[in-house]
């Protein structure tokens, strides 16, 4: 990130007033109940500056702020208002006959999920604006790809920790930091012609796809939502290999070639083995050795879906429209020409 | 790992773990480019030998265990 992002309400100001300075008990106003709290912009971008304080921190913002009391009482206030937002709007799936029934019931929260694909458009319709306009969106988790997951690792044992581990490991390239995921997307962007610098677009970015990159920030802090993360997680692999081919077709389709879509590409591949093993062994394993974690297991994947699907909704709405997704649009002509056009 | 490990996953592909070599009839060995791969078991998939996750889009069951050679 290069500067800190422009507040969006009193929160959010509040918040990122303090932070520019020297840690200091924090005198921010208590938050009040936004309408909608999933996409609420002061409520998210509050929790997403909050979280990133734990990930690689804010630009200028001293170290400390992130174990500073005030701060995380704050953060706890804006995280009960999200979680009770997230509880009333994602029921609790049908628990599995048994824990060797998991992948079923993944895959029932997977199928249940009616809302439109943002993958398939990509790949029959997008235009190169509509194309890194996803890729902007994106760009919010995947320049970190895996980290919130990786929260889970020491409060795993035994099976389901050696099955996140592996699919951890593929994720963070095997060893060699030009095949991390995070990488690949970083490539993709700068092949594209976008801003790949950690953070560049969080002004851009709505709520709403704010809220998909804090839902996995707040499962992975929280030791308590163990279950809950390891299920989004498990959906997260399970879901991955056909849009990401669509989003390469999509790719292609423009004119793009092999630097732009090989993020994708390793997806596809890499995920197909990904799902079985967090369906299974990760999710499955989990309830096995924890059976009272199965409930929350399931509405891990749940969450993933609810706002996966407000997000795409409000994505595809903007196009339908003809309007920008995002709420400031790209530059114009920003990498509209792919280098590697067909003539 | 000693041996190859194949799991035959519910709905699923074929995943194969542990030190092994693929390749075509010809003796050619098909680079696999991972130590753990998924291996096509619906026919479908746009990559193989590999899966590619489109046995989800063709609702591709089979079971995880044998299936009994008189059933159906």
């Amino acid at each position: 990130m290069l500067v800190l992002p422009q507040p969006r309400g009193e929160i959010s100001e509040a918040i990122l007033a303090a932070l520019a300075r020297s840690v200091h008990p924090l005198a921010a106003p208590s938050p009040a109940v936004p309408i909608d709290p999933l996409s609420d912009e002061d409520l998210q971008l509050a929790l997403y500056c909050c979280y990133e304080l734990h990930y690689r921190g804010l630009p200028g913002v001293a170290d400390e702020w992130e174990w500073e009391p005030s701060l995380l009482a704050l953060r706890r206030d804006l995280e009960a208002c999200f979680e009770a937002a997230l509880t009333a709007a994602v029921p609790r799936p049908p628990p599995p006959g048994g824990p060797d029934q998991m992948d079923l019931a993944l895959r029932a929260v997977a199928d249940a999920d009616d809302a439109p694909s943002v993958a398939r458009y990509v790949e029959r319709h997008a235009t190169v604006e509509q194309l890194l306009e996803l890729v902007a969106h994106r760009s919010a988790y995947q320049l970190k790809e895996a980290d919130p997951h990786s929260w889970a690792l020491p409060r795993l044992h035994g099976p389901p920790k050696a099955a996140i581990v592996q699919i951890q490991t593929d994720e963070y390239g095997n060893g060699d930091p030009a095949r991390i995921h995070a990488q690949l997307f970083a490539d993709a962007m700068d092949e594209l012609g976008l801003d790949a610098r950690y953070g560049a677009y969080v002004d851009h970015l709505p709520g709403s796809t704010l809220a998909t990159v804090n839902l996995m920030s707040l499962l992975g802090l929280h030791r308590r939502w163990r279950g809950a993360l390891v299920g989004h997680l498990a959906l997260f692999e399970m879901e991955s290999s056909v849009p990401n081919r669509r989003y390469a077709s999509g790719l292609r389709r423009l004119g793009y070639g092999e630097r732009a879509t090989a993020f994708f590409d390793e997806h596809v591949t890499a995920d197909a083995v990904h799902e079985s093993i967090a369906a299974v062994d990760l999710a499955g394993g989990l309830a096995r050795q924890q059976p009272a974690l199965t409930g929350d297991i399931l509405w891990g994947a749940a969450t993933l879906v609810a706002l996966d699907g407000r997000a795409a909704r409000q994505m595809l709405e903007a196009w339908e429209d003809g309007a920008s997704s995002l709420r400031i649009a790209l530059p114009a002509g920003r990498g509209a020409t792919p280098s590697s056009a067909p003539s | 790992m000693d041996e190859a490990r194949i799991t035959s996953y519910r709905d699923g592909p074929l995943l194969v773990r542990g030190p092994f070599r693929l390749e075509d009839q010809d003796g050619t060995a098909i680079d696999a480019g991972r130590d753990t791969i998924a291996l096509c078991r619906c026919g479908k998939s746009r990559t193989r030998p590999f899966c590619d996750g489109t046995h989800r889009l063709v609702r591709f069951r089979a079971p995880s265990g044998a299936e009994s050679r008189h059933a159906g």
